[in-house]
């Protein structure tokens, strides 16, 4: 379903080892402070609370002994046949570079928060209230991502400035900035994880990693059936945490649809 | 020495027709209407000060009160372009006598819509983005330019009837201009159905584009959901009879007689005609979506209700509220009788209004994504305040037209 957005060389993708995150929240903490993501001094209202990576908790709702859960980072997925970008009405977020990221242009966004009830993933945030940077805490602003004023939603770019980065670098060096290895450009919550749970890089590479990762039989993306396509891979040897990814009827099996109207 | 009945001091502005309240009754409601100004301009003063996180709504719950409150009034307001296409274009002469209500309830409706929007919006500076900007794939925009559009259609249909006060009329270059306009009215009203069949249907269209949405999605012909049309049904299926009880209610609060009962026992069958037609097809795709498409995305129909947004919403929409009504309106013997016609518009209308709130509030609601779980979603004053400031904004121009133009061409007979 990219088709209707283009298909692009590069496709930057995630894949999420679900067995190997504990649920730690480093790569909420680390995005938070990569992107300038406001502070909230009353954050007892979890739906008010912005988090661009937001980790979930999963059970398989059986009881001890059997009882398991496990965690799910939830970044934008910077879906295929994204359900945003098509009913924004200002043309503010965007499926048209090079890479698929899903983009965000905060100073035309003005707040009608039509994108926030189509995205099934609730990966929208909304700025309820201007940002308050406790004094001295402005100076941990990182001077690459733009603050958001109120009344404009935003939402993970994928560090979308560490690419811009990379591909001066290799400018700079003389190399291709269009085929970067997958070290160059790396999100904050990928090198936050202590695990290693989180792999970055381009899903139609074959030399990243992700490319690899994205096949196995394991692998599997939220709400496929609904045709969004997302960019953003989980992977999970526990049929149950599969399962918890996707509607499926009692007499379904796991894995076994695919999305009947948008393909 | 015998007494004269003092006259209210501005009776030269009253309509040729009947005699109005006096001057210091009105002014006692008048100021009873801004005691709500008042309410309502404070919580909309905070919210532009602060922000829209002084009301209820989330990241979870971005559309809430006033989107239902902006679909459900447009929706009833839909009793302007559609008796306007009757009365100009079909020339179904008797609703000549309703028309200038259901245009002043549409411009009320639609003007009202626009105010609750510009609040709505996180950055109403920018609103005009949605024009500069605009995104020709979505359903909004065609609703921004359609609203915008019509709203000035309503208001060139409004102005003639201003034009026709008493006083004004006698000024022979006004009283032209407003003969001039009605020359061109049935222009106006073919360029006001079309317009907001569009935006009627947009706003279907709106949610039943939302692909990540089961409760809302809908497959549809060409690029229009089938809520599209369902949209576009439901509003004639509801306009006309909320314009019945509107003056209903006008006449209830004056006294006196304004529309003969045939006229709006008239408009009582063609909303139930169009009622009819719309819960024949909402039956249907309620049918198919249950049946076909949520089990097609691995859902069930149980799994979009819970304890609180239940089926009870969906049999009261559908049935209750939507072919009790039409039934009622449907037969002669039961829509002409006044109680019967009023209480099948209310609920009518009560039917449409359910129907904006779950696709507005009840798709948000439900949990997608299989780990998360249901939240709900309750208004704070900072959001009734400013919806009652639009409802007395609405009463102060019915108040105002009732009391100064010749609203109701039937008044002065049918109260010799």
């Amino acid at each position: 379903m990219s088709g209707h957005y283009g298909q692009f060389d590069i496709r930057w993708g995630m894949v999420i080892d679900l067995d190997k995150c504990t649920g730690c929240g480093a790569c909420m903490v680390a995005c938070q402070a990569e992107n300038n993501v406001a502070i909230q001094t009353d954050a007892s209202n979890k739906r008010l609370v912005t988090n661009w990576m937001l980790v979930f908790e999963l059970s398989n709702g059986k009881s001890f002994p059997d009882h398991e859960v496990a965690y799910l980072p939830r970044p934008c997925m910077h879906c295929g046949n994204p359900s945003c970008v098509a009913v924004c009405p200002a043309t503010v977020t965007t499926k048209d570079e090079e890479g698929g990221i899903v983009s965000q242009i905060y100073p035309r966004c003005f707040g009608c928060r039509y994108c926030m009830a189509s995205c099934p993933y609730h990966a929208r945030y909304f700025n309820w209230y201007d940002p308050v940077w406790p004094e001295g805490m402005e100076k941990t602003l990182s001077p690459d991502v733009s603050v958001r004023p109120r009344g404009v939603v935003e939402k993970c770019h994928f560090c979308h400035h560490r690419w811009m980065q990379a591909k001066d670098k290799a400018r700079v060096a003389g190399e291709d900035p269009k085929a970067l290895p997958q070290e160059a450009y790396q999100t904050a919550c990928t090198q936050a994880c202590p695990n290693g749970a989180i792999t970055f890089g381009d899903l139609n590479n074959p030399e990243h990693t992700v490319h690899e990762l994205a096949h196995s039989e394991y692998a599997f993306r939220l709400l496929e059936r609904l045709g969004t396509e997302p960019q953003v891979y989980y992977m999970s040897r526990r049929e149950w945490v599969r399962r918890a990814g996707d509607n499926y009827l009692a007499d379904e099996k796991t894995g076994s649809v695919k999305n009947e109207h948008h393909s | 020495m015998s007494t004269i009945p003092s006259k209210p001091f501005d009776q030269a502005l009253f309509p040729d027709g009947g005699p109005r309240c006096g001057l210091l009754k009105f002014v006692l409601w008048l100021g009873f209407l801004g005691l709500i100004f008042a309410w309502g301009g404070y919580a909309m003063g905070r919210i532009f000060f602060y922000g829209i996180g002084e009301t209820a709504l989330d990241n979870y719950f971005g559309f809430g009160l006033w989107i239902t409150f902006d679909l459900a009034v447009i929706a009833l307001g839909a009793g302007a372009f559609f008796t306007g296409l009757l009365r100009y274009i079909l020339n179904i002469d008797p609703l000549k006598n309703i028309i200038n209500l259901t245009v002043i309830v549409g411009f009320i409706c639609y003007s009202g819509a626009m105010l609750v929007l510009g609040l709505d919006v996180g950055q109403p500076l920018r609103s005009w983005f949605g024009f500069w900007h605009a995104n020709v794939h979505s359903m909004l925009v065609e609703v921004m330019f359609c609203i915008t559009c019509y709203l000035m259609v309503l208001a060139i249909e409004f102005i003639p009837l201003v034009l026709e006060n008493r006083q004004l009329d006698k000024i022979r270059l006004i009283h032209r201009i407003s003969h001039n306009f009605h020359v061109f009215m049935p222009l106006f009203a073919g360029i006001g159905a079309f317009l907001s069949t569009f935006h009627q249907g947009s706003l279907g269209g709106m949610y039943g584009v939302l692909f990540g949405r089961p409760f809302a999605f809908r497959e549809g012909f060409f690029i229009w959901p089938w809520t599209f049309f369902l949209f576009v049904l439901s509003a004639v299926g509801s306009g006309p009879v909320f314009t019945v009880l509107i003056c209903g209610i006008i006449e209830k609060v004056s006294g006196r007689k304004l529309v003969d009962f045939k006229i709006k026992a008239l408009m009582g069958k063609i909303a139930g005609t169009m009622l009819t037609i719309y819960i024949v097809f909402k039956i249907i795709d309620t049918w198919a979506w249950a049946n076909g498409y949520l089990p097609s995305v691995g859902l069930t129909f149980d799994q979009m209700y819970n304890d609180v947004y239940g089926t009870w919403l969906l049999w009261a929409e559908i049935g209750v509220c939507g072919v009790l009504p039409a039934i009622m309106l449907m037969t002669p013997s039961l829509r002409n009788n006044p109680t019967l016609l009023y209480t099948a518009a209310i609920l009518d209308c009560t039917g449409v209004t359910i129907n904006r709130f779950v696709f507005t509030v009840q798709a948000l609601a439900i949990p997608v994504m299989p780990f998360d779980q249901w939240y709900s979603y309750t208004p704070n004053w900072a959001e009734w305040a400013p919806t009652f400031l639009v409802l007395a904004y609405g009463a102060l121009v019915i108040s105002l037209s009732y009391r100064y133009l010749p609203v109701f061409p039937q008044e002065k007979k049918l109260n010799a």
